[in-house]
C-alpha cells in the first residue's frame, strides 16, 4: 500500500476515534452552560445557544382592554426602561401578547398587549451560562466535599507511602525467617477485589464503631500492596555498594532508609502517589457505603446524591460533573507524561 | 552479611501488615463466615448452614445478574483488546501529534467512573441525549437505551423482519448501553499498556520481514500479534477482574439494575442485598461466588497463558 495513503488512514482513524473519547467531554461542558430550556428543547447539540423574544417598549402604549397595565403610569419600573427578554405568548392583529420578565427569568407582569414592531425574536450564539457553575454551588456543599476528598486523599497517602516503604525495604534487602510467607501472604490478598470483602468490612467497621468517621475513609486505605511492591522493586535494583559504603560510614539501618533509599526513589514516589492519589480520588463504592452523614461525604459521594436529587436539572448536573473532574484533568495535564509512563511501567513488571 | 534473627525486619512490615491483617484479611475470612450465617444489619445473626448458598441457586435474579454480567465481560474484554491493540499499532506507526493522541485516549480513564457515567446517562437519554442525535446523523432512527429491556439482537433482527426465539435475544440495549460506556472508560488504559508492549518488539523482525516481501497486514499478523500476545494476556487477565467488578456505572445510570433487572450486575446485586433489603449473609454467599468466578477465570486464563508462550 501506498505509505501516504497509508499514514492518512492511520491519522483518520485515530482522529474519528479521539473525538469519540473526547466528546462525552466537550458536550459535558457545552451541556453545563445551557439554560433548562434550551437544554430540553434539544436545538443546540454542541454550541449553547438561546432564542428569545425581546421587547423594547417606546412610542405610544398600545391601548388595549386586555390589560391596563400598557397604561404607561401603571408598569412596573422594571419594565419600563431599556430592552428585556419576555415570554411572547400569542400575536393578536399588530399587537403581541407578551409576559414581562424580571432578571432571574420569573414573571412579573402576565398579558401585557403591546405593538408587535417592539417585539423581536432574537438568537443568541454562543450563550454561556456561567451562573449554572454557582448554582449547582449553592445547591450542593460541593466546598465541603472537596475539603473532605483532600482531607481523606492525603491522609491515605501519606499512610500509603509510610508503610510501602517501611515494608518494601523490609522485603528487598533484609533477610528474615517468613519473608516470603508474608511476602505471599501480602501477594494473595491483592487478589482478592474489594466487592468480595465490602459487607463483611461494613460489619466489622460497625463492630468497632467506625462507621460514620473519617478514619474509616482513611485507615484501611493507609496501605496499599500493589505500592508496596513497586518500591519493593525499585529497592532491589539498588547496588549493594551505597549500603555497604552507608554501613562502613556507621548509618544505622533506618538511616539508609531515610538518607539513601528515599532520595533515590523520587521517581516511584511520585508514581505512587499519583496512582494514589488518583484511586482516593476516584474511589466511590467504599465511602457510598461506609458514610451516611452529609459532613462526611466524599466528592464523588456528594456527586451521586446530587445525580438523584437533581435528576432533570441536566445543566446543574453537567456543571457539578465538569468542577469535579477539574482537579484531575489538571493534574494529569501537569504530569501527563510521567503518570502514563507510570501506568504503561506498572502494567509490564506484573 | 550473615543472616541472623533480629527483630528489626518485623517492625518495617508490621505497620503494612497490621493494616492488612485488620482490614483485608479479617474481612476475607469474616465474609466467608457471614455467608453461613442469617445476617441482617447490626446484628448477629444466626447460623444457617449452607441455606443462603441453596437460596441462591434457586435465586432467579442472582441467575440475571451472573448472565448480565457475563454479556459484560464477553463483550467489554474482546472489543476493548481489538480496539486498544489497533490503537496502538496505529499509534506506534506515527511521530507527528502521537503524544496527543496518546492524552486524548487517556483521558476518560484517569476521569471519575461517577462523573462521566452521569455524563453517559444524559448522553442516553431517548429525547435530548447526544447519542441520538449522532446516530440520527446516520440515519439511525431514536433508540430507548438506558430504558429498552429488549435484547439488542432481538431489537436488530426483529428490525429485519426475523422473529428471534427468547434465549437469543442477546443483552437489553440498556445493558448494551453500559457496555459501550464501560469500554469507552478503559480503552486508553489499555491501549498504554500495548503501546508499551509493542516498543519491546525489536525493530530486527520487521526489517527481516520488510526484505523478505512481507506485507504490512502479514506482518502484524506474524510478528505484532505473536510477540505482543504476553501483554494481551495481561490486558486480557486485568480487564476481566476489572469488569466483574463493575458497579457504579450500574449504581448511577440505571435506576437499581433496570429496566426489568437487565443491567442488574452481579456487584451491583451484592451491593443491593447488603445495603438495600439488608441480607447480609446472603450477599456475602454472592460476593463468594463472585470471587470463585474470577479466581477460576484467572487461573483458566494463566493457564492459557502457559499454552500460548513465546
Amino acid at each position: 500500500m501506498n505509505e501516504k495513503l497509508r499514514m492518512t488512514i492511520i491519522y483518520g482513524v485515530l482522529t474519528i476515534f479521539g473525538l469519540g473519547m473526547i466528546i462525552p467531554f466537550i458536550w459535558m461542558l457545552s451541556t453545563s452552560l445551557m439554560t433548562q430550556a434550551e437544554f430540553n428543547k434539544h436545538e443546540s447539540t454542541f454550541i449553547p445557544r438561546e432564542t428569545y423574544y425581546e421587547w423594547t417598549p417606546g412610542g405610544v402604549p398600545a391601548s388595549d382592554k386586555m390589560s391596563d397595565a400598557t397604561e404607561g403610569s401603571d408598569l412596573p419600573s422594571a419594565i419600563k426602561s431599556g430592552k428585556q427578554k419576555v415570554i411572547l405568548v400569542m400575536e393578536q392583529g399588530t399587537n403581541s401578547i407578551i409576559h414581562s420578565l424580571d432578571k432571574d427569568g420569573k414573571i412579573v407582569q402576565e398579558y401585557l398587549s403591546v405593538p408587535s414592531t417592539q417585539v423581536k425574536k432574537v438568537t443568541k450564539v454562543p450563550s454561556l451560562h456561567w451562573e449554572n457553575y454557582t448554582k449547582a454551588f449553592k445547591k450542593v456543599p460541593f466546598g465541603l466535599y472537596f475539603a473532605n476528598t483532600l482531607y481523606v486523599s492525603f491522609l491515605s497517602l501519606i499512610g500509603v507511602l509510610i508503610t510501602s516503604m517501611l515494608a518494601a525495604y523490609a522485603f528487598a534487602r533484609m533477610e528474615f525467617i517468613g519473608r516470603d510467607f508474608f511476602f505471599y501472604l501480602f501477594l494473595s490478598m491483592m487478589m482478592v477485589p474489594e466487592p468480595i470483602y465490602l459487607i463483611s468490612s461494613y460489619v466489622l467497621l460497625d463492630k468497632i464503631h467506625w462507621l460514620d468517621t473519617y478514619q474509616a475513609l482513611i485507615i484501611p486505605w493507609c496501605v496499599n500492596i500493589f505500592t508496596i511492591f513497586l518500591f519493593r522493586q525499585h529497592f532491589k535494583s539498588l547496588p549493594q555498594e551505597l549500603f555497604d559504603a552507608a554501613a562502613i560510614d556507621g548509618c544505622s539501618t533506618f538511616g539508609m532508609l531515610w538518607r539513601i533509599m528515599i532520595p533515590l526513589s523520587k521517581p516511584i514516589i511520585a508514581t505512587a502517589s499519583v496512582f494514589s492519589l488518583i484511586g482516593s480520588w476516584n474511589s466511590f463504592m467504599w465511602p457510598l457505603v461506609m458514610t451516611t452523614r452529609p459532613e462526611l461525604r466524599v466528592l464523588q459521594v456528594g456527586l451521586s446524591y446530587f445525580n438523584q436529587e437533581a435528576s432533570t436539572q441536566t445543566s446543574l448536573l453537567m456543571a457539578a460533573s465538569t468542577f469535579s473532574i477539574v482537579p484531575i484533568l489538571i493534574l494529569f495535564f501537569l504530569a501527563q507524561k510521567q503518570i502514563i509512563a507510570s501506568y504503561a511501567k506498572a502494567g509490564l513488571k506484573d | 552479611m550473615k543472616t541472623k534473627w533480629k527483630a528489626s525486619p518485623y517492625l518495617y512490615i508490621l505497620p503494612a501488615f497490621a493494616l492488612l491483617f485488620a482490614f483485608r484479611l479479617i474481612p476475607i475470612i469474616m465474609s466467608f463466615v457471614i455467608s453461613f450465617y442469617d445476617w441482617s444489619i447490626r446484628g448477629t445473626g444466626k447460623f444457617i448452614g449452607l441455606l443462603n448458598y441453596s437460596n441462591m441457586l434457586h435465586d432467579k435474579v442472582f441467575w440475571q445478574s451472573i448472565t448480565n454480567t457475563f454479556w459484560l465481560v464477553i463483550i467489554v474484554v474482546p472489543a476493548s483488546i481489538v480496539f486498544s491493540l489497533l490503537f496502538a499499532v496505529m499509534l506506534n506507526q506515527i511521530k507527528a501529534l502521537k503524544g496527543l493522541f496518546r492524552t486524548v485516549y487517556f483521558i476518560p480513564f484517569v476521569t471519575s467512573l461517577v462523573a462521566v457515567s452521569i455524563v453517559w446517562k444524559i448522553m442516553f437519554n431517548e429525547q435530548t441525549g447526544l447519542m441520538n442525535t449522532l446516530i440520527g446523523y446516520i440515519g439511525i432512527e431514536p433508540q430507548k437505551w438506558l430504558s429498552e429491556a429488549r435484547g439488542i439482537f432481538e431489537i436488530f433482527f426483529t428490525g429485519m423482519g426475523i422473529t428471534l426465539p427468547k434465549w437469543a435475544s442477546g443483552p437489553s440495549q440498556a445493558l448494551f448501553a453500559i457496555i459501550i460506556m464501560t469500554i469507552w472508560k478503559g480503552l486508553g488504559y489499555n491501549t498504554i499498556i500495548y503501546l508499551a508492549g509493542l516498543q519491546n518488539i525489536s525493530k530486527v523482525y520487521y526489517e527481516a520481514a520488510e526484505i523478505d516481501g512481507a506485507s504490512k497486514l502479514k506482518q502484524f499478523f506474524r510478528i505484532t500479534l505473536p510477540l505482543v500476545s504476553p501483554t494481551t494476556f495481561y490486558v486480557l487477565i486485568m480487564t476481566t477482574i476489572v469488569s466483574f467488578q463493575a458497579f457504579a456505572q450500574i449504581y448511577l445510570m440505571t435506576d437499581k439494575g433496570g429496566p426489568l433487572n437487565t443491567t442488574k450486575l452481579i456487584v451491583y446485586y451484592i451491593y443491593e442485598k447488603g445495603f438495600d433489603t439488608l441480607e447480609m449473609g446472603y450477599a456475602s454467599a454472592v460476593a463468594l461466588a463472585l470471587f470463585v468466578l474470577i479466581l477460576g477465570l484467572t487461573v483458566l486464563q494463566k493457564r492459557l497463558e502457559k499454552h500460548v508462550n513465546y
